[in-house]
């Protein structure tokens, strides 16, 4: 019981020190940064996130940023929700063949796709524009979400369906009174997939975008690779970056831990 | 009825023929000519693929992914299912534990590459001063390849493992507790109640882990390309940060289209080997 108990809270340690150090450096001036190892600021500084607020480049990223992972997750539900239904309703030729290549796709190697997608985009016209890193990121984040929904809805009886049909209902009535709150959990989960996807990808991301779709894990890197860099205001940035996801786990760990204790996830 | 399903999968069919259908036809098409900027594509067949397959850098790439995907399976599975096996079952620990286990997975992947960097740069991390202090003051990871490739690894470790974790801990959570009374009521061992009632249940999420974990860690990209920029020299250039190298930065795009189609088809033949190996192993011994 003792030794567990060491071995996770060592394992607790290794998780949060680069998280910690990278805290540590974002309140330092760059003067402390680079001279000096101090494992808490000496002199405390906001600076650095005050430069980043008022920066239109930096905001920029971050606006960018939303556009698409938001378009993302709305193309990734609207198009899931109904090939899920039809996966997890019906049976016709080819089913489980076309389920099967739509799981590859999550296996490709983005590296794979980046020679062809720039291709593609810069030739009808979508180079740089959100849309095209939404629609890239799909790649990934429909068959998952298909294949998520898929079971969410194999788990609900078709006798459903059929009294609702029995009953009188039209299929979009059906659908958005009956069967949509049965399976909002599931969409919740598909949505969080989708978004924590677009979210944390940099590749196709940056290989799509130049200027007006830049989103800010490329500003990020880019500003890396510039030569004399601001510690600090990149250790800033990234503290920001890692904001959005910490919200989305202290908002669902209740969920999490439900759903664990369920042994469904 | 049957033709109704299609209307109903053609959102999303019309979706993945614009982000995958036609993409995947352009890069085998492309795979197939010698294409250079300025000048019209030239039908060379199967030729950029033997240049593939005889060049040094991209055999290079491969070996040292194909030893980056071991080391990451053999560390992280080990050391993921001993972590669930540690946390708490039930109390107030159980949400934070997977709070903090969540953190590392929600962060951009090239911020993980800036995290470490900032975390094991010579002039302003902690990780050389900390070696500095037990005796290892040579250690950098921006000058030394074998450094670089351990701090790579360590990385991934810090990044990946919580999935194995969460992935093992739903597993677990899912084995009732009636199988450990009555092994308990057999007099079984610690270590066959594992064996026999702990491992077999967890054969599916066990899976999972392993295949999530090959397909992405041979995928890696944005981490070390963030942390050593694929150096020193060639030391951490995997087979992505080479394929995106041959894409963007080659001349000819048609050899950059055959690496990716032999990326893309390595990929999904090691998975399949991986995913039949396992159901065939578990299966034979575990009922």
């Amino acid at each position: 019981m003792k030794k567990r108990n060491v071995a996770l809270w060592v394992y607790f340690a290794f998780l949060i020190m680069p998280i910690y150090w990278m805290l540590n450096t974002s309140f330092k001036t760059n003067n402390e940064i680079l001279n000096y190892l101090h494992w808490f600021p000496h002199n405390f500084t906001v600076q650095n996130y005050v430069q980043i607020f008022t920066s239109p480049f930096w905001r920029r990223g971050f606006l960018n940023s939303l556009a698409f992972v938001s378009m993302n997750v709305a193309i990734v539900i609207v198009a899931a929700v109904p090939a899920a239904y039809a996966f997890s309703r019906w049976h016709f030729r080819g089913d489980k063949h076309l389920f099967f290549w739509l799981l590859t796709n999550r296996m490709a190697p983005t590296a794979a796709f980046i020679v062809p997608f720039f291709a593609l985009y810069s030739n009808i016209g979508l180079f740089d524009t959100h849309i095209a890193v939404a629609l890239a990121h799909a790649l990934f984040n429909l068959p998952l979400a298909i294949w998520i929904l898929e079971g969410f809805m194999s788990g609900i009886p078709k006798e459903i369906d059929e009294t609702a049909f029995v009953d009188g209902y039209s299929f979009p009535h059906f659908f958005w009174k009956i069967f949509r709150p049965l399976i909002s959990q599931g969409i919740a989960v598909a949505a969080f997939f989708a978004f924590l996807f677009s979210w944390v990808e940099l590749l196709l991301a940056r290989t799509l975008t130049s200027t007006a779709a830049k989103p800010i894990t490329v500003t990020l890197s880019r500003s890396l690779g510039a030569g004399g860099w601001d510690w600090g205001v990149l250790a800033a940035a990234g503290v920001l970056t890692m904001i959005p996801g910490a919200l989305v786990v202290y908002f669902i760990r209740n969920l999490m831990a439900k759903g664990f204790a369920m042994g469904r996830v | 009825m049957k033709n109704r399903a299609w209307w109903f999968l053609l959102p999303a069919l019309a979706v993945m023929s614009l982000s995958a259908f036609i993409p995947l036809m352009t890069v085998i098409n492309y795979a197939q000519y010698s294409v250079f900027p300025g000048s019209a594509p030239q039908f060379i067949g199967m030729e950029n693929f033997a240049d593939v397959l005889n060049d040094g850098v991209f055999l290079n790439s491969l070996r040292r992914q194909v030893l980056f995907s071991i080391e990451i399976l053999l560390i992280e599975i080990p050391l993921g299912l001993g972590l669930a096996l540690a946390l708490p079952k039930k109390g107030k620990w159980v949400g934070w534990s997977l709070v903090l286990l969540g953190v590392p997975l929600l962060i951009p992947w090239n911020v993980v590459g800036i995290i470490w960097r900032v975390f094991t740069r010579s002039d302003l991390g902690a990780v050389p001063a900390i070696f500095n202090w037990i005796g290892y003051g040579a250690y950098n990871a921006s000058l030394n390849s074998g450094d670089a490739w351990w701090t790579v690894v360590a990385m991934d470790v810090w990044h990946w493992t919580p999935l194995v974790v969460l992935l093992c801990y739903a597993g677990l959570q899912a084995i009732p507790e009636e199988f450990y009374r009555a092994a308990k009521i057999d007099g079984a061992s610690a270590w066959s109640t594992f064996r026999y009632v702990t491992l077999p249940k967890l054969r599916h999420s066990l899976i999972l882990a392993v295949l999530l974990r090959f397909m992405d860690s041979f995928k890696i990209y944005a981490e070390p390309f963030q942390l050593t920029g694929g150096g020193p020299g060639n030391s951490t250039t995997f087979l992505s940060i080479y394929t995106s190298r041959k894409a963007i930065g080659g001349f000819n795009m048609g050899f950059g289209a055959a690496v990716s189609i032999i990326y893309f088809f390595l990929v999904i033949l090691i998975s399949w080997l991986l995913y039949t190996i396992m159901m065939n192993v578990g299966g034979g011994s575990s009922q």
